[in-house]
């Protein structure tokens, strides 16, 4: 099953994640994204994978596991 | 003979379109064309980290978009330093720079926008901000120390002040306009932006124009309408940006600032030629008007979408992003989403001379939200988005307003 990485140090809070995706991503109230999950079923990888693609600074990784 | 579709620009828009088409599954080949001979980079941070921080290792604070190696690993072939000189949509190909011919069942046009010229010429001293070019000489010149003077304070030229501020030099932010971003937040919004460079040691002159800059013994000379004369050892120039399509104006294009498109951005007429980033000037559906948008995030979202209606004709997908944007001045991070610009009356969630964050909320006259700004407010952000997505797109500031005040509420101690 796909599986979510964040960095959160990298984390700048534009969360173009949340717009796509957010049954798995988040932000508190600092800005710093929040997993919802991280494990991702795979007949959603290509809408989190998309999700992931679009933070503008590479926070966010979907790796096979 | 296999599928063939050639993205010309390897800018944020090309890339992602590239690596979309592979990523969804595309059999066909790739071929990905820029002017430029870099790899392909990222532009936002040439105007942020790449002025303010050191080099890390000799690495640029802009990583590839694209290595050597990922291009090979998702078979896309690189074709850099090589610029399109026209296209020949008839026949299916795109002519280079250098005589080679390049045949193509599908196109993706991505070749962006230009730093509007200066119309001060060039002297020595005076840069725009553009390519990873531009950028390495402008903090080469930042990098000596002295005196910046600004020209414009739009995003770039904020970011550019704020970058200079960081190293200690002496900066001028200069406007023609009276209140800085008035075009885009209107000016009593605006001049939260002024009293931001002010706090931060930035000398502002705005409702001037600029009426030359002269290259003077020892620096530069910029003069105002005013007739005021501000010295410098460096002059930055951000007003705007133009698309990039005079290589397409014998393509038989419609060409309107940016190439015309449909809802899914293709060109008018021409179902094999597709529009991303700066260069599209498509129907929105949602706005129901002909937009073209000079953002990150909607070059990745058309990229998206362009790549999905070059793989499957037979279900197109219309592009109907959020407008959002950020910028990173000071120690504010600004997000913008939506068009304030068309708010018939605007609502501000906490005071910016005191508070660390604060939300500006904007209406159109039936009262929908249709703008929003934030400051270090991400959350904000993401709440308007969400409103002005959503289907229908019917969220009133107020609903919006009351569900961000009860989340101000409820965020300790801010």
């Amino acid at each position: 099953m796909p599986t979510v990485k964040a960095d959160h140090e990298a984390c700048q809070g534009y969360a173009n994640c949340v717009i796509a995706a957010d049954d798995v991503f988040d932000i508190d109230d600092d800005g710093v994204v929040v997993l919802l999950r991280d494990e991702v079923a795979e007949e959603d990888r290509g809408r989190v994978a998309d999700a992931a693609n679009s933070c503008p600074v590479s926070a966010l990784r979907l790796d096979d596991a | 003979m296999s599928h063939r579709t050639v993205v010309v620009g390897a800018s944020i828009g090309g890339v992602r379109t590239a690596q979309a088409l592979r990523r969804g599954g595309y059999a066909g080949e790739v071929v990905l064309v820029d002017a430029d001979s870099e790899l392909p980079y990222d532009r936002p941070p040439l105007s942020k980290a790449m002025l303010s921080k050191p080099m890390l290792n000799g690495a640029e604070a802009t990583p590839a978009l694209l290595t050597h190696a990922q291009a090979a690993a998702s078979d896309i072939r690189l074709e850099l330093g090589v610029a399109a000189h026209s296209l020949d949509v008839a026949a299916g190909t795109v002519d280079l720079a250098d005589g080679r011919r390049l045949a193509f069942d599908d196109v993706v046009l991505a070749t962006g926008s230009a730093a509007r010229p200066s119309p001060w010429g060039r002297p020595e001293g005076l840069h725009v901000l553009r390519s990873l070019a531009d950028a390495r000489a402008l903090r080469a010149d930042l990098r000596r120390g002295g005196r910046v003077v600004v020209v414009g304070a739009g995003f770039i030229g904020a970011e550019v002040a704020s970058a200079a501020t960081a190293l200690g030099l002496s900066v001028s932010v200069v406007d023609p306009l009276p209140v800085p971003m008035g075009r885009v937040v209107g000016d009593e919004v605006g001049r939260v932006f002024e009293r931001l460079h002010q706090r931060h040691g930035a000398s502002t002159y705005f409702g001037s124009g600029v009426e030359d800059v002269r290259r003077v013994p020892g620096g530069l000379t910029v003069t105002l309408t005013d007739g005021t004369r501000l010295d410098a050892d460096t002059v930055v120039v951000g007003i705007g940006a133009t698309p990039n399509q005079g290589w397409l104006e014998s393509s038989g294009l419609l060409l309107d600032d940016g190439v015309v498109c449909d809802e899914f951005c293709r060109a008018v007429g021409q179902p094999r030629v597709h529009v991303v980033g700066d260069l599209a000037r498509w129907h929105h559906r949602r706005h129901a008007e002909w937009v073209r948008v000079e953002h990150w995030t909607n070059a990745v979202e058309q990229a998206s979408c362009v790549a999905h209606n070059i793989d499957h004709p037979e279900a197109l997908r219309a592009c109907v992003p959020v407008e959002y944007v950020w910028s990173d001045q000071y120690d504010w991070k600004v997000q913008l989403a939506g068009r304030p610009w068309r708010g018939a009356r605007w609502t501000m969630l906490g005071d910016p001379d005191v508070d660390q964050r604060f939300a500006v909320l904007w209406a159109d006259e039936a009262g929908v939200l249709c703008g929003a700004m934030s400051v270090n407010w991400p959350k904000a952000t993401v709440a308007s988005r969400r409103a002005l997505g959503a289907a229908g797109a019917t969220a009133t500031l107020e609903e919006v307003r009351e569900g961000l005040t009860a989340a101000r509420a409820g965020a300790t101690g801010r």
